[in-house]
């Protein structure tokens, strides 16, 4: 069953190997098709580091986090890296509840991940 | 004369009371639990564990057109109610709500004289689910979401964990039959409950899956803080304790 709330984008940057996956209104177990397919589009491109863009997020329940892990696995399987930028305080917070942070690199915007990503 | 510029507070995320905020170490309300191995220890979930990740499913459907929301709420205020008997769930003071924590006490293999004191932050918890996050020391370090929702005319209540053995003991426990012992319990739970609310003949829909089959090596000091370690030396010098109360008592 797919969430309707949810809404992702992928977009390439100026590094060949680094795409910014955004995601816009809700993350929930529900979000797995539309986040998948981003993530697999953006490797197909030939992404090695996927930022995860949560500037659009307006809401993420457990099942969502649950969600975020999953995609974690998948992409160290597949010798990726996933870094995350856009989150507010509250996500920001979430992600330090739960110990997500020091799993997946947080960064203030894209820029700044972009300069991780090549370090 | 203008006045300051107005700054329109930003917008409340709509999960925001629905999640615990962040705590350094754990401390619980819970009174009347034989033992507290919880608080100042932190949480800890797959991302921190040892063993391979495994993500299991448990649904059972209830007879009868029941709300979902109901379904939730009363299994929030009777939680411990529904666990199988070997494991004792001690609730905080303020129930299940994000930011407490609840103390555990179990016997990984029923019957067995060794028991594990262990506990449970809740992080989340809304209408429609609530989760658990493991302390450092647990068996397993996971996530665990307990839902409700309605599938067409029925309700469904489920069980979903995302756990992996704490360290290289309980991965080995958890492969010699701990993983069948564990999913065993959370269908038990699940039986129970949908007894209670009465369906007749319950069917619990069970599925495993392995997530991820890497064991995450640079957790394997997850041993120091190890639950299954503490407990068994504590069974083995229980007869010894025993002893030197009589002792003390004579003296």
């Amino acid at each position: 069953m797919s969430d309707p709330g949810t809404r992702v984008e992928v977009h390439p940057t100026d590094d060949p190997v680094t795409s910014v996956v955004a995601i816009f209104g809700d993350v929930t177990t529900g979000s797995e098709p539309a986040l998948m397919t981003a993530f697999g589009k953006a490797v197909d491109g030939g992404a090695r580091t996927i930022v995860l863009d949560f500037a659009g997020l307006e809401y993420m329940n457990s099942g969502g986090i649950g969600l975020l892990v999953t995609l974690l696995v998948r992409a160290k399987r597949q010798g990726q890296r996933l870094l995350a930028v856009g989150l507010s305080d509250h996500y920001r917070e979430i992600f330090s509840l739960i110990r997500l942070d020091e799993a997946i690199g947080i960064h203030v915007d894209t820029s700044a991940a972009l300069a991780a990503s090549r370090s | 004369m203008k006045g300051a510029p107005v700054v329109e507070p930003a917008a409340e995320p709509k999960d925001a009371g629905s999640w615990a905020h962040p705590v350094e170490r754990l401390a619980t309300t819970v009174i009347g639990a034989p033992d507290d191995a919880v608080t100042g220890r932190r949480a800890a979930g797959p991302v921190q564990g040892f063993g391979q990740m495994w993500q299991k499913t448990f649904r059972v459907r209830l007879d009868g057109v029941q709300s979902s929301r109901a379904v939730m709420a009363m299994w929030k205020d009777e939680f411990p109610t529904f666990w199988p008997k070997s494991a004792k769930f001690y609730a905080p003071l303020a129930g299940i709500a994000p930011g407490e924590v609840a103390l555990l006490d179990m016997k990984p293999i029923p019957g067995s004289p060794v028991r594990f004191s262990t506990g449970v932050l809740v992080i989340y918890a809304d209408d429609e689910s609530f989760t658990f996050m493991t302390p450092e020391g647990h068996i397993l370090s996971a996530w665990i979401t307990f839902s409700t929702y309605e599938d067409g005319d029925v309700t469904v209540v489920q069980v979903q964990a995302l756990e992996r053995p704490s360290d290289p003991i309980d991965e080995l426990g958890y492969m010699l039959g701990g993983n069948r012992l564990n999913s065993r319990f959370w269908e038990e739970t699940l039986r129970t409950l949908a007894r209670h609310v009465g369906t007749s003949d319950p069917v619990v829909e069970t599925t495993v899956v392995c997530v991820d089959r890497q064991r995450q090596w640079r957790y394997v000091r997850n041993l120091r803080r190890s639950a299954t370690i503490h407990s068994m030396m504590r069974t083995a010098s229980a007869p010894g304790r025993w002893v030197a109360g009589l002792v003390r008592g004579r003296n």
